[in-house]
């Protein structure tokens, strides 16, 4: 069965011009770059290669502003708790949102633990973060403003070049988490303002087991993993030299074909939200709707009266790869925290799908998607007891209340 | 039946109740029915339940929620059916989860869902009919069942 995949927030497959740059660094030039033999120089020379691509790919003006990483969350913690630490006479203040990521949201939980303090801003409906409200929330002891460009969750649009005026304004450091965008936004850090940011290349057609880190010179951190000195300092342990190779390529590919890719998805995103919103009855977009508030590749939705975790399973047995919101879904058991950020109602939150775009998407394959889950959500409505409730009039919908007629309304969420 | 290629995060006997549900559907004529769980936590489910002479005659359900809730109350009804009041009382969670040849550690509480589901149905016909209470069995009043679920998380809110 030819299966879809939607679910490119996680990981993408390897672009093939990727893997063929990879393979050589296997079992040919397999030396560790900071030995001084031919072998290591030539995987040194490859690092280098790769830290231009990255650098380039950002907008970076130095080469030697790029820390590569084991991957997206390692390049989150190394930048909170990095700064966190580096700072620490400075102050003990950070700042994020309550809707980041849990590699950021929990770093700066684990800070809370070593005496450092973190306000959580909130977001609006749509999920995004009003640049004053962060301004309001910096005092005196912040040494870190840390957001995401773009939600991993619901694909709403951060306004980081405010957030990075504000930051400048103010003195404080500002860390972009840039993982949910790289590859399909453009992004430049000259613009943004950001000291720090960050993108794993497994999101957008490069290998998994390499993030990258961008830290300006001036930005203070402190290394997490310690050891040999690799990364300039910054980051100890043998590099992952194929990955890097493959991410520096990724990131080469990604820069050159950003525009195509974002205007494929834009269209396939907006064809897949009007084919639900159609063919889905009590269904609704979570985030902002398609534009320039939305990364084109984010589609996430909460069908009503029906659990986010039955419809997945439903769909990846007719062959469609989603990911979900509910908490049943998560191993904590807790529902999305960013749903519950942007104010969704708790039984909407379980019913939450998740998809996200990639290249190798088609127009029909956004059909057949729409139409599989009204057959899903049919199927499990049928046997759901509160769509049973709706039906005999005894609860209401969310998504779309009846008309008040007598004033005697039921909602018995 | 699942296909046999397909990876599944499940047993094929939980995938083979989630996709192919048995008892699932309303019971209008029922003689007794108990709903636990809530939306915001993710499941509900709801048992009704036919009985003649102390014994369950036929037994349906109605869930929301994950797979392995779906699949637990399928099992749960496919084994109540022919037990009396006596032995579904005693029937525990644990019986379900063997049944379906396990379930993950983090969805344990599925199957003790169905269990209580279970329960608040028998509990349900017992209040109404005290003549069948087995001798000894001290039957919760409804106040009492909904407090001890809602300490066990999931509770009707």
């Amino acid at each position: 069965m030819k299966r879809i995949y939607l679910d490119h927030i996680t990981s993408t497959p390897l672009d093939p011009r990727v893997f063929e740059a990879m393979k050589p660094f296997f079992m040919e030039r397999y030396g560790n770059p900071s030995a001084m033999h031919q072998e290591g120089l030539m995987a040194r020379d490859a690092l280098q290669k790769s830290r231009e691509q990255a650098a380039s790919f950002i907008g970076a003006r130095r080469a030697d502003e790029i820390y590569f990483t084991s991957g997206g969350t390692e390049a989150n913690n190394l930048a909170i708790k990095g700064v966190a630490y580096a700072s620490q006479r400075n102050g003990n203040h950070l700042i994020i949102s309550t809707i980041e990521h849990p590699s950021v949201m929990e770093a700066a939980a684990f800070l809370e633990t070593q005496g450092f303090v973190c306000t959580r801003v909130p977001v609006d409906r749509e999920g995004r973060l009003d640049p004053e409200q962060v301004r309001a929330a910096v005092t005196d002891k912040t040494i870190l403003i840390a957001t995401h460009y773009a939600n991993h969750d619901i694909g709403v649009i951060q306004p980081v070049e405010e957030i990075g005026r504000v930051a400048a304004e103010k003195g404080a450091p500002f860390f972009c988490d840039a993982n949910a965008a790289a590859g399909w936004l453009p992004i430049d850090i000259q613009k943004i303002g950001a000291q720090l940011l960050s993108f794993t290349p497994h999101r957008f057609y490069g290998p998994k087991g390499s993030g990258v880190l961008y830290r300006n010179r001036k930005a203070r951190l402190q290394p997490i993993i310690h050891g040999g000195g690799q990364e300039n300092g910054r980051r100890a342990g043998t590099e992952n030299v194929p990955a890097i190779v493959g991410a520096g390529l990724a990131c080469e590919l990604a820069g050159r074909e950003q525009a195509e890719r974002a205007a494929h998805a834009g269209v396939l995103q907006k064809r897949l939200i009007e084919g639900l919103l159609e063919q889905v009855p009590y269904l609704i977009l979570n985030g902002p709707p398609a534009g320039p508030r939305r990364s084109p590749v984010n589609v996430s939705v909460s069908a009503e009266f029906i659990e986010g975790e039955s419809q997945l399973l439903l769909l990846d047995h007719q062959g469609i790869a989603v990911a979900s919101g509910g908490s049943c879904v998560s191993k904590s058991l807790k529902a999305s925290h960013v749903l519950k950020g942007i104010g969704l109602d708790e039984a909407l939150a379980q019913g939450s799908i998740m998809m996200t775009l990639g290249r190798e998407n088609t127009v029909e394959e956004m059909d057949e998607v729409a139409r599989a889950l009204a057959g899903v959500a049919a199927k499990l409505r049928a046997m759901s007891p509160l769509w049973d409730q709706f039906q005999k009039g005894r609860i209401d919908s969310l998504v779309k209340p009846r008309p008040k007629t007598d004033g005697r309304m039921n909602p018995l969420f | 039946m699942a296909d046999d290629k397909q990876m599944t995060p499940y047993t094929k006997t939980v995938m083979d109740h989630f996709l192919n549900p048995r008892n699932m559907g309303d019971m209008p004529d029922a003689d007794a029915e108990g709903t636990v769980g809530s939306a915001a936590c993710g499941d509900i489910m709801k048992v009704f339940l036919k009985i003649q002479d102390n014994r369950i005659v036929e037994a349906k359900f109605k869930t929301f929620g994950c797979g392995s809730a779906i699949a637990s109350s399928s099992m749960a009804t496919e084994m109540l059916k022919g037990k009396t009041i006596d032995e579904a009382l005693k029937m525990t969670n644990r019986q379900v989860v063997d049944a379906l040849g396990g379930l993950p550690a983090y969805k344990m509480h599925c199957s003790v869902l169905a269990e209580d589901s279970v329960k608040a149905a028998l509990h349900d016909y017992l209040r109404k009919h005290p003549e069948a209470v087995p001798a000894g069995y001290v039957v919760p009043s409804k106040e009492e069942e909904q407090a001890a679920n809602a300490q066990t998380g999931h509770g009707e809110h």
